[in-house]
């Protein structure tokens, strides 16, 4: 498949790019191949040949871009799809002919409607991927039966091999210009005058070698899908199909003994565009109705609604992520406990953002802000119980003992925020101090609980850190703070800045 | 669909029947309303503790006191045995700081109960609150916005107050920085830092557990009061404040630098 540009304008249209210290053409349209133009002549032959064309810069980002797009909405026909190469597609198509009536009705329905958009499109298939890639670029429209390949690609040129361009000059030196006349030679001579990439490659487009592509996305586990005989574009009906085919997809999970962890809508646009949107959930689910109100959270909290257009032909939702879920017996009387909050968890995560909702996990560190960090909940509510197993196996302190101060504040500034301090010099508490503006007067403090920066963990090159000196500080008001002196004087600063760390209620 | 969720739905609306017929029936503030107790004065006060299904409300005495408002919903928080979900505006923790896991297990409160919602705004904020209410399993939810957005009317606490009611999940709006408006809360709680106590022999300069400066400001269930409370870490419940203020504190000056080498000096309890 190719996409040269769009639809022929009157003048040629050509692309240009640098290449080998010229500005030259990097792909043409019909017309300007009509006029003979072809990719690598330099525009100043170009422009020589024809006075008057079109010539803009080759943008290579925009092709990837476009060529990803397509092969995301390519993913209608089969979810295993991969981009080869800067204008090439490979879809596997195992299993999924028989749906769209045959390959041959497949390849020339996938070739119409990309036609259809104003693309250039041609396609082939065949055993494996690198044959359809040569057949498609020199034979469109050809459907090889499985072991057919070795007869399909003989007429091709050694140029099929896709080996670079001094091989390929060498091979027709010596009179090898079809793919069939490799095809017989002995391959250990082959292997020894060429190198073994030549006779991999020989391997692959005769169907002898089939190497794996990965694809564009993850494969699904499971899918739903309705398809739409005519576009359709009300919205409404769009998320009552998708209720519909999330009860569908429970149906297989249950056959299958599992529930969904991470589930796919996508909304393919008769025009192209697809749409998708994904969705976690803390524990397995296999329950439609809240999956379904999981994608109504989900669409309700999108930035950019969706947009039908002119309607969507095709709805899928997938399961992308799955795990073994046992149907447990609840208790009679008992409400279940966990499941209510799961729930609660996956609906604000889909609403606000997985990142949103968190659960502390305490860290084995004595700096402050390493010993506790935030985990999103989806991942870490349903695992405290096997919190023991990972490396995340810490507990949190006792509780303060009644009567003494809290050994730590429940609220802690990630960035400490410097203050303006007038203290003993020194190793004494401050004595008063300046905090967003506002001054304050210590009648109390207690102190210092020296921190030393954990030095087995600095990386070679960086400096590990000053110490830090801790007071618990109380103002007149009776309000509490958390104070350090960074730096021991003398030792390791002559001017030790103060910051303020948290607050105590 | 799930084969076992028809019965259960069935029965979770026998379960309300029996509620709504439970609180017809009795009266309307008996020792059959739920309770969730803070401990001594306060409870005695209040009648047995804070409703549970009702929406509280709290804000500090004057500027400054967001730590001690923070503090108070941490104590409420810890005063219940269930998961505690907190919805809080990104800008009360710019302007706050981040709630700290091993600062809440010194508090009393498991921090592996908490369930933390960032919501990036009032609205986010409010409406992650009333899903939140809407989940029996749930202990308290606290909703701290920012400021004084027109959004946190009388009509937003009524929604919190019915969805409270409702599930019976106390809730707790927590408005550091702002000042109070018309509100459906069953409690209105003014929340300040008090001033260590410390008794004993202990030095006079070190700090006592924390100490709250609460009042009672409005109270649809009962009286209002004023409390000066200690906070109990280890029991999980305030408790009143030594009537003895140590005279060594003079907070009506400036602390004088002192000379080395005093008592001042050599008396520090050793910490970490």
């Amino acid at each position: 498949m190719s996409s040269a540009g769009d639809a022929p304008a009157d003048p040629p249209l050509v692309t240009v790019e640098v290449k080998a210290n010229a500005r030259r053409l990097a792909a043409v349209d019909a017309a300007a191949a009509r006029l003979g133009l072809h990719p690598g002549l330099t525009l100043a032959d170009a422009q020589a040949r024809v006075p008057k064309i079109e010539a803009v810069e080759a943008d290579a980002a925009a092709d990837t871009a476009l060529l990803a797009a397509i092969a995301s909405w390519c993913e209608r026909w089969t979810p295993f799809v991969a981009v080869s190469g800067p204008d090439g597609i490979v879809l596997d198509i195992t299993g999924c002919a028989h749906l769209f009536g045959g390959e041959a009705a497949l390849l020339s329905a996938m070739t119409e409607r990309l036609v259809a958009t104003g693309l250039t499109a041609c396609g082939a298939v065949a055993g494996t991927a690198r044959a359809a890639l040569a057949l498609a670029r020199w034979r469109p429209g050809r459907v090889v039966l499985a072991g057919g390949e070795r007869e399909a690609v003989a007429p091709l040129p050694v140029e099929a091999l896709g080996l670079d361009a001094e091989a390929a000059r060498s091979l027709s030196y010596l009179g090898l210009v079809r793919i069939g006349d490799i095809a017989g030679k002995p391959r250990a001579a082959l292997a020894a005058r060429f190198g073994s990439a030549l006779v991999e490659r020989l391997d692959e487009l005769c169907g002898a070698a089939s190497p794996p592509i990965s694809p564009l996305n993850p494969l699904p586990v499971y899918v739903a899908e309705r398809r739409f005989a005519e576009p359709m574009g009300d919205e409404a009906t769009a998320r009552a199909v998708l209720a519909d085919l999330a009860r569908d997809l429970t149906g297989v999970l249950e056959r299958h003994g599992e529930g969904g962890r991470r589930f796919e809508a996508a909304f393919f646009r008769s025009d192209g565009a697809v749409r998708r949107v994904a969705a976690g959930t803390a524990a397995p689910l296999r329950d439609g109705a809240r999956l379904a109100a999981l994608f109504r959270e989900r669409l309700e909290a999108l930035a950019d609604p969706l947009d039908p257009g002119f309607g969507y032909d095709v709805i899928r939702l997938s399961v992308t992520a799955a795990e073994p879920l046992t149907a447990t017996q609840s208790g009679f009387d008992a409400e279940p406990d966990g499941a209510g909050l799961d729930q609660l968890v996956d609906i604000l995560s889909a609403r606000l953002g997985p990142r949103r909702v968190t659960c502390l996990a305490a860290l084995d560190s004595h700096i402050p802000e390493r010993a506790a960090v935030r985990v999103p909940a989806q991942k870490a509510w349903r695992s405290r119980e096997a919190r023991a197993h990972t490396s995340l196996a810490h507990d949190w302190a006792e509780p303060t003992a009644a009567g003494a101060p809290l050994a730590r504040p429940p609220a802690l500034f990630p960035a400490p925020e410097p203050v303006e301090t007038l203290a003993e010099v020194p190793d004494g508490p401050p004595l008063r101090f300046r905090w967003r503006r506002v001054l304050h007067e210590v009648t109390r403090a207690e102190g210092p609980e020296r921190i030393a920066p954990e030095w087995w963990t600095v990386l070679d090159g960086n400096r590990p850190g000053l110490t830090r000196d801790y007071f618990r500080v109380e103002d007149t008001e009776g309000r509490r703070f958390w104070l350090y002196r960074e730096g021991t004087y003398g030792r390791e600063t002559s001017a030790p800045r103060w910051f303020l760390h948290g607050l105590f209620p | 669909m799930h084969p076992e969720q028809a019965p259960r739905e069935d029965l979770a609306a026998l379960r309300r029947r029996i509620v709504e017929m439970e609180r017809l029936s009795g009266p309307p503030d008996g020792p059959a309303r739920p309770r969730l107790s803070l401990g001594g004065p306060l409870d005695e006060a209040l009648g047995g503790g804070l409703a549970r299904d009702a929406l509280h409300e709290a804000f500090p005495a004057e500027k400054g006191n967001a730590a001690a408002v923070l503090g108070f919903a941490l104590a409420l928080a810890a005063g219940t045995r269930k998961p505690v979900l907190w919805v809080r505006q990104d800008m009360a923790a710019l302007e706050g700081g981040d709630i700290y896991g091993p600062g809440c297990a010194a508090f009393g409160l498991d921090p592996s109960r908490l369930i933390l919602v960032a919501a990036a705004d009032a609205a986010d904020t409010l409406g992650a609150a009333e899903e939140a209410l809407g989940h029996g399993a749930l202990g308290l939810v606290v909703a701290e916005p920012w400021g004084s957005p027109r959004l946190i009317d009388l009509t937003a606490t009524r929604r919190l107050a019915l969805r409270s009611e409702r599930s019976g999940v106390p809730s707790l709006l927590l408005r550091p920085g702002a000042d109070p408006g018309p509100s459906a809360a069953a409690t209105r709680w003014r929340v300040a830092a008090a001033p260590s106590r410390v008794a004993g022999d202990v030095p006079a300069f070190c700090l006592g557990p924390p100490a709250f400066a609460l009042e009672i400001e409005r109270n649809r269930l009962g009286p209002p009061g004023r409390f000066t409370v200690e906070w109990n870490a280890h029991a999980r419940r305030f408790a009143p404040a030594p009537r003895r203020a140590l005279p060594a504190a003079p907070a009506d000056r400036p602390v004088a630098p002192q000379p080395a080498g005093t008592s001042h000096v050599v008396g520090w309890r050793r910490t970490g």
